[in-house]
């Protein structure tokens, strides 16, 4: 283990953004674009070559890679377990094909685009693989930046409105965690994950820093009420900001709630899960029928979001194996599947310039592929089996019935209102009389766009089908991350009669 | 007596007297004399650093300290004088402001600034202040056909007066009840709590929050940083606080170091009422410089939150706070030197619209500057708050901290305006871009600087820890 393959993964897309941003051909966006494909790709491979080296029998961390970083103080950790890597892999493979995605879309300033996304990489494979909360909490914040940018300088018409939103929402969030990270550090000498998993944390305090902490990762990821940046985020930000916005930034708050709140805080997220639960099923419910009134086919899939991240944050609060389990999986494949969508969408806004349903309207006999292709990703969004939706929302409802039968069953109504407004959005879209004379002249795919978009399906029906590399790959470390769970709270009980 | 402890001190009186000469006697030196300071200032510099390994020692029966601190100060102020001064040689020589007068004011208001910063005693800590304050009220009115200036000057001499007249009758009371003028001597009287001392000290830190523009004794900077000529401005903005908070932290650490629960409530205030108010009343402003100003109230807030601490690593925690303002000070004026078109420097918020379009380099530089400023991960405006608040919540003071990071947040806001104006917004201006060297330099040292601080943290920190005063 000589070689840094964590730290190669963090580094080399910042490399390459570097060397697009000081190249000097300014007018060459050809040679920035397959610079910044060859790049991804080879963080790609990097990732598969890492994750084929992954044992994942061992549920403890590997590949830890440690340097002094500030003196005595705090350092630079990094490490993977069963979790982690799927997320290190979902990043490094929506990547390229977001960055394949800008051909079409991005007009000005192609290159500073592409830097963007690259410095993008950075920052989320960073998020994924920290082992200190320090430096988790530079990397999460300092993703904010190139988002930032991304939906201001490329966005649409309310790009500045939703650029704002989106930084000072994220911002007040983390905040608090920030302080919550000073805390522990004070109380217990360390800011070390690992450390910290086996030191406990005061329970006394527990429930206040599981605040904080959750502050951060409720806006994040996003639950209700404080989901609001989101549709505005997505619906102005370009398809590729669109793509790494709910395929990965999403992820890094489901990633979190695992990694850090039932880590560290397990009394504190026992006694919340009453709040989570309400909090879940408010954002599967409430924005499923906010989704059926949508007029904006991005709003539409970005309140689905949110209804299908409610859905995860529930199944990690069960803190049970299918549980958490099916919420990683979850996210996988929501990560999968609404890059997808986004990239659906962005196809037809290409060729009309309109987001609004109305406008279209039989699609299906001037885009045959196009019909074909969407259809796969709206099964796939609404859980059918077959597709890797239903692997997560089974799991996650399986584990969620063991814990509480109400919650489970108003949950599953979440599903079919899932099923409404997604079926319903591609009735509208695909189906009906052709009201649109613009809608006669639309052109089908194009290479590069078959291209990303099958790939996608071929990803999303192989995991529908045959989930086992997948959970194979997360049992361990999830087993032993809610036997460590249970243990704290046998302790505490213990200790409290 | 070991005079070799103050040989930089000498030095530049020395020098100062020996450029008036030349300035006086030799016609057309401008740009000598000029030249000349920088070099003044670099032989100074290396003065200094010279003594850096001294340990702790007096000289003048113990009313001049050479301490760790007071060198550490010394550097960042002789550093920052020397960029602030190469960076700003062309906005000088544009507005046909490069008299003989103005690198010399420089360099008696530093020599002040180093007396302040080295003081051990009220006497010697007033012959400081006032030394640095009365070249600053003629540099902030130094461009004298303008009208802003001129009232810029007055503004600044009529309430930098008023409260160095607080600040002496302070001094005066301290001196009355205690019976020394001597830091040392004060500390050890001033355990037996009398109602005098602790009034002295309330008007000391009443004058010296004026000095450094704390809230709410900071009325005079937004005038009077919008009306001086952007090099003073600059001067202003970056230098004066350094000396100041080094006068704080010798205050509330030597004489009243035992006074520590009457002057912690104060500092809390004026920490929070300057970051809230730096925070709130930046949105509205229009003007760069203006803006700026209460961008720096609000950076003082923070710098005071880690000195209401009250323990050494709240000093090394404002210490590095105020280095890399310092910093970003510099590179964020180095910046507006950029903005010249004919002449005209520009300094509306709105002349920088869309320059992302014509000036990528100069933009990615604001660009690092503002998100540095406003402490976002991973530039180095980050780490300067991050040490604050590690001291702050050290000590449990968690209102303290909450209000400072949700100020951050609001502060955030209007960095985050500009980089929208110069991003997102359509383009306007296109501004020459024939900058000198020395311009160039600081502006890519600074902002390298911030860019790169994560990569090392421990290079600042590791000097800083040497700064124990308690």
């Amino acid at each position: 283990m000589n070689f840094p393959i964590l730290s190669s993964l963090i580094i080399l897309p910042t490399i390459g953004a570097l060397f697009i941003l000081f190249s000097r051909s300014s007018s060459n966006y050809n040679a920035a674009k397959y610079i910044s494909l060859f790049i991804s790709l080879a963080n790609f491979a990097l990732s598969i070559y890492l994750w084929l080296l992954f044992d994942s029998t061992n549920s403890s961390f590997q590949f830890v890679e440690e340097k002094n970083w500030i003196h005595g103080f705090i350092n630079y950790k990094v490490g993977i377990d069963g979790i982690s890597i799927l997320f290190i892999v979902l990043t490094t493979f929506i990547t390229p094909l977001c960055i394949i995605s800008v051909n079409s879309t991005i007009k000005n300033k192609l290159k500073h685009f592409l830097v963007a996304i690259l410095f993008m990489e950075t920052m989320m494979i960073g998020v994924f693989c920290s082992l200190d909360l320090v430096i988790f909490y530079l990397f999460f914040e300092a993703g904010l930046i190139p988002m930032f940018l991304i939906i201001g300088i490329w966005g649409g018409e309310r790009r500045v409105y939703s650029a704002f939103k989106f930084f000072l929402y994220t911002l007040l969030g983390s905040v608090l965690m920030l302080i919550a990270i000073i805390s522990i550090y004070w109380m217990t000498g360390t800011t070390d994950v690992i450390e910290l998993y086996q030191l406990g944390i005061d329970s006394k305090y527990q429930n206040l820093l599981w605040l904080a902490f959750f502050s951060s990762f409720a806006v994040k990821t996003p639950m209700w009420p404080v989901h609001t940046w989101l549709p505005d985020a997505h619906v102005e930000a370009p398809t590729a900001g669109s793509v790494l916005l709910a395929a990965i930034l999403l992820k890094m708050a489901g990633y979190g709630f695992i990694r850090f709140s039932i880590g560290l805080f397990p009394i504190a997220s026992e006694y919340f899960v009453p709040l989570i639960f309400t909090l879940s099923l408010i954002a599967i419910i409430y924005t499923s029928f906010v989704a059926l009134m949508q007029e904006d086919m991005k709003k539409l899939i970005a309140y689905s979001s949110v209804a299908h991240m409610g859905f995860v944050t529930m199944g990690i609060f069960t803190m049970t194996p299918q549980g958490i389990e099916g919420s990683i999986f979850q996210m996988i494949s929501h990560g999968i599947i609404s890059a997808a969508l986004f990239l659906c969408v962005g196809v037809v806004y290409e060729r009309m310039h309109t987001r609004e349903i109305s406008k279209y309207g039989g699609i299906v006999s001037v885009m045959p592929r196009y019909a074909v292709v969407f259809m796969i990703f709206t099964l796939g969004a609404l859980g059918l089996p077959g597709t890797t939706g239903f692997i997560g929302e089974f799991l996650i409802l399986l584990g969620t019935f063991k814990v509480n039968f109400t919650v489970a069953t108003i949950a599953s109504v979440g599903v079919i209102l899932g099923a409404a407004y997604m079926l319903w959005l591609y009735r509208r879209i695909v189906f009906g009389e052709i009201t649109n004379a613009e809608v006669k002249k639309l052109v089908d795919l194009n290479r590069s766009e078959m291209i990303i978009l099958s790939v996608l399906a071929i990803v999303s029906i192989f995991f529908g089908f045959y989930p086992d590399p997948l959970l194979s790959t997360t049992s361990a470390s999830v087993e032993g991350l809610i036997e460590l769970f249970n243990m704290n709270v046998k302790i505490y009980t213990a200790s409290n009669l | 007596m070991n005079l070799q402890l103050i040989f930089p001190e000498i030095y530049l009186s020395l020098s100062i007297m020996f450029l008036l000469m030349i300035g006086v006697f030799k016609k057309d030196s401008d740009n000598l004399v000029y030249n000349l300071s920088i070099l003044t200032l670099i032989v100074l510099l290396a003065l200094v650093i010279n003594l850096f390994s001294i340990n702790e020692s007096f000289v003048f029966s113990e009313s001049y300290k050479i301490d760790t601190l007071s060198s550490f100060m010394k550097v960042l102020t002789i550093v920052s004088a020397i960029f602030v001064m190469i960076s700003s040689f062309i906005y000088l020589k544009t507005l046909k402001i490069l008299k003989i007068e103005y690198p010399i004011l420089i360099l008696s208001s530093i020599l002040g600034m180093m007396v302040m910063i080295s003081s051990n005693d009220l006497i010697v800590f007033y012959l400081g202040l006032e030394l640095q304050s009365l070249a600053l009220y003629v540099l902030a009115s130094f461009n004298r056909d303008n009208v802003l200036s001129s009232e810029a000057g007055l503004k600044y001499f009529v309430l930098s007066a008023l409260s160095s007249g607080l600040l002496l009758y302070g001094c005066s009371l301290v001196y009355g009840f205690s019976g020394s003028t001597n830091f040392t001597y004060i500390a050890n009287t001033s355990l037996d709590m009398k109602y005098g001392i602790i009034f002295g000290l309330v008007f000391i830190i009443v004058g010296l929050a004026f000095k450094i523009s704390a809230v709410p004794f900071h009325m005079w900077a937004p005038d009077v940083y919008e009306g001086s000529p952007t090099a003073v401005t600059l001067f202003f903005a970056a230098l004066p606080k350094v000396a100041a908070l080094t006068v704080f932290i010798r205050f509330l650490y030597t004489p009243f170091v035992n006074l520590i629960d009457q002057w912690q409530t104060i500092l809390i205030f004026l920490s929070i009422a300057s970051m809230v108010f730096g925070a709130i009343a930046a949105i509205g402003q229009l003007n760069l410089k203006r803006l700026i100003a209460y961008s720096s109230i609000g950076h003082m807030g923070y710098a005071l939150a880690g000195l209401a601490s009250g323990t050494n690593q709240g000093i090394q925690s404002s210490v590095t706070y105020i280095t890399i303002y310092l910093i970003m000070t510099l590179a964020f004026f180095s910046c507006l030197f950029m903005l010249r078109k004919k002449n005209i420097f520009y300094e509306k918020i709105e002349d920088l619209s869309g320059l992302s379009n014509n000036h990528p380099i100069l933009s990615i530089a604001l660009l690092i500057v503002l998100f540095s400023l406003a402490g976002i991960p991973p530039l180095a405006g980050f780490f300067a708050k991050f040490y604050i608040f590690m001291a702050v919540i050290k000590q449990s003071m968690y209102f303290l901290a909450i209000v400072g990071f949700l100020s951050t947040v609001v502060a955030a806001f209007y960095y985050l305006r500009l980089i929208k104006i110069i991003y997102f917004d359509k383009s306007k201006e296109k501004f020459e871009t024939d900058h000198n060297f020395g311009l160039k330099l600081t502006l890519a040292i600074s902002t390298l600087i911030l860019a790169l601080y994560f990569i090392y943290p421990g290079i600042l920190n590791e000097i800083v820890s040497k700064i124990i005063i308690i």
